[in-house]
């Protein structure tokens, strides 16, 4: 395969059967190998569609300043793909996440500002508003809101799977942004009436829950749940649990956020079985384990990790 | 009849610091009126005018239950509800 340069080579990625972990015949799982991507994760697709949709609109010149609440991926992606446009990153990322999104971050040229652990992901979303706010040159592509990080989904991921598997009755994905479940979901739908749409979100520890008002949440401007069939919430326990077993059962070495979804998989591949209906489930693997090493995800015993996961985002 | 109901940090209040508390009913709607006559309030909290309040998340066995039927979502004995709130998501 061939391509003019590395941002034409976003997408396109494999889709792989898990014959062990598939409970039977008529109850097959499917993993799409997102970290088959330039920089490693499925962000690549909507750090792109975003980035281009942003020039298209005039927004961005030589030499201006993104700015993005981001943990890490989407920081990632904007930050290659904008070291290659010409633009400069800034990323607000929440102080508790893993050594590597540092590190690989600043290795492609972003800066990071750093918001307090407490409150997560809502907090770096706050800070990052704040500081658009206070410089009205910088650009906020905000991914919670874009549609292009949608629609990357709907114009990539979706036609890659139904190209492949025709026969799709299941889509697994993780909720965050809830731009891969909206943009797949959405163009899966459009051209399988009966296909199930489903969500798998992490659980996490009470320091990122934290003591925040229950009026000040957070719902991504992009999320309709509408387009989701069902939605389930996943355990540090089981999430850790079945990336371990991705690995030691299917030789797929995957971030943790892809437990979570296989643990889904498995569920609706179960239920499946037992109501004697066939399945072809599809499970998007985000990317892979190389940034979660230093959590201590895939060592040691699972109680062990659990504990370390304890606090800290994981997915 | 009893189903285990997760609490987060900043409803404690209601339930005197405990991190679950245990309910009856045979929907959502039932047992958090019933969780309500002891944790006098929790339900405001919970609930508005338009049903489940937005900020608001609530699991049945782990599954979302704004997919199970919201309010109406039948509850049997043994179930686990988990009460969050919804926060941005994760590493992104």
């Amino acid at each position: 395969m061939r391509y003019d340069s590395l941002l034409d080579a976003i997408g396109g990625t494999p889709l792989v059967g898990l014959p062990h972990l598939s409970p039977g015949p008529d109850a097959r799982l499917w993993a799409k190998l997102e970290d088959r991507n330039p920089t490693g994760s499925v962000k690549d697709r909507a750090a792109l569609w975003m980035v281009l949709a942003a020039e298209k609109d005039g927004l961005l010149r030589p030499g201006c300043t993104i700015l993005e609440p981001t943990s890490g991926n989407t920081g990632i992606s904007l930050a290659m793909i904008c070291s290659l446009r010409g633009y400069k990153v800034v990323c607000v990322m929440p102080e508790n996440t893993s050594a590597e999104r540092t590190q690989l971050l600043q290795m492609y040229g972003a800066s990071i500002v750093y918001s307090p652990a407490a409150g997560g992901s809502n907090e770096a979303v706050r800070v990052a508003k704040q500081m658009a706010a206070a410089n009205p040159g910088w650009v906020m592509l905000y991914q919670y809101g874009n549609e292009a990080n949608a629609r990357s989904h709907y114009e990539s991921t979706g036609p890659e799977i139904l190209a492949d598997l025709p026969e799709i009755t299941h889509f697994v994905a993780g909720l965050g942004t809830t731009g891969t479940l909206m943009g797949t979901g959405r163009y899966l739908r459009e051209h399988v009436p009966a296909v199930q749409i489903v969500a798998a979100e992490p659980r996490y520890g009470e320091l990122v829950y934290g003591l925040r008002n229950m009026d000040e949440g957070f719902v991504p401007e992009l999320y309709d749940d509408a387009v989701l069939t069902s939605r389930f919430s996943v355990s540090a326990a089981d999430a850790l649990r079945r990336t371990r077993e991705l690995v030691s059962r299917e030789g797929i070495f995957a971030g943790i956020s892809a437990g979570c979804v296989l643990h889904a998989g498995l569920a609706l591949a179960d239920r499946a079985q037992a109501a004697g209906e066939r399945a072809d489930i599809v499970v998007l693997i985000a990317d892979g384990g190389w940034k979660y090493l230093s959590t201590g995800a895939y060592g040691g015993t699972l109680a062990e990790a659990e504990a370390r996961l304890e606090g800290e985002l994981w997915a | 009849m009893a189903i285990e109901v997760r609490i987060p940090t900043i409803l404690r209040t209601f339930t005197g610091g405990a991190k679950s508390v245990e309910g009856s009913g045979d929907t959502l709607d039932a047992l958090i009126a019933d969780l309500d006559s002891r944790h006098a309030g929790l339900r405001d909290r919970l609930v508005d005018d338009s049903g489940l309040r937005r900020f608001v998340n609530v699991y049945l066995n782990d599954e979302d239950v704004r997919f199970l039927g919201g309010l109406t979502a039948q509850v049997k004995d043994g179930d686990t509800v988990t009460v969050l709130p919804a926060v941005a998501g994760g590493m992104r």
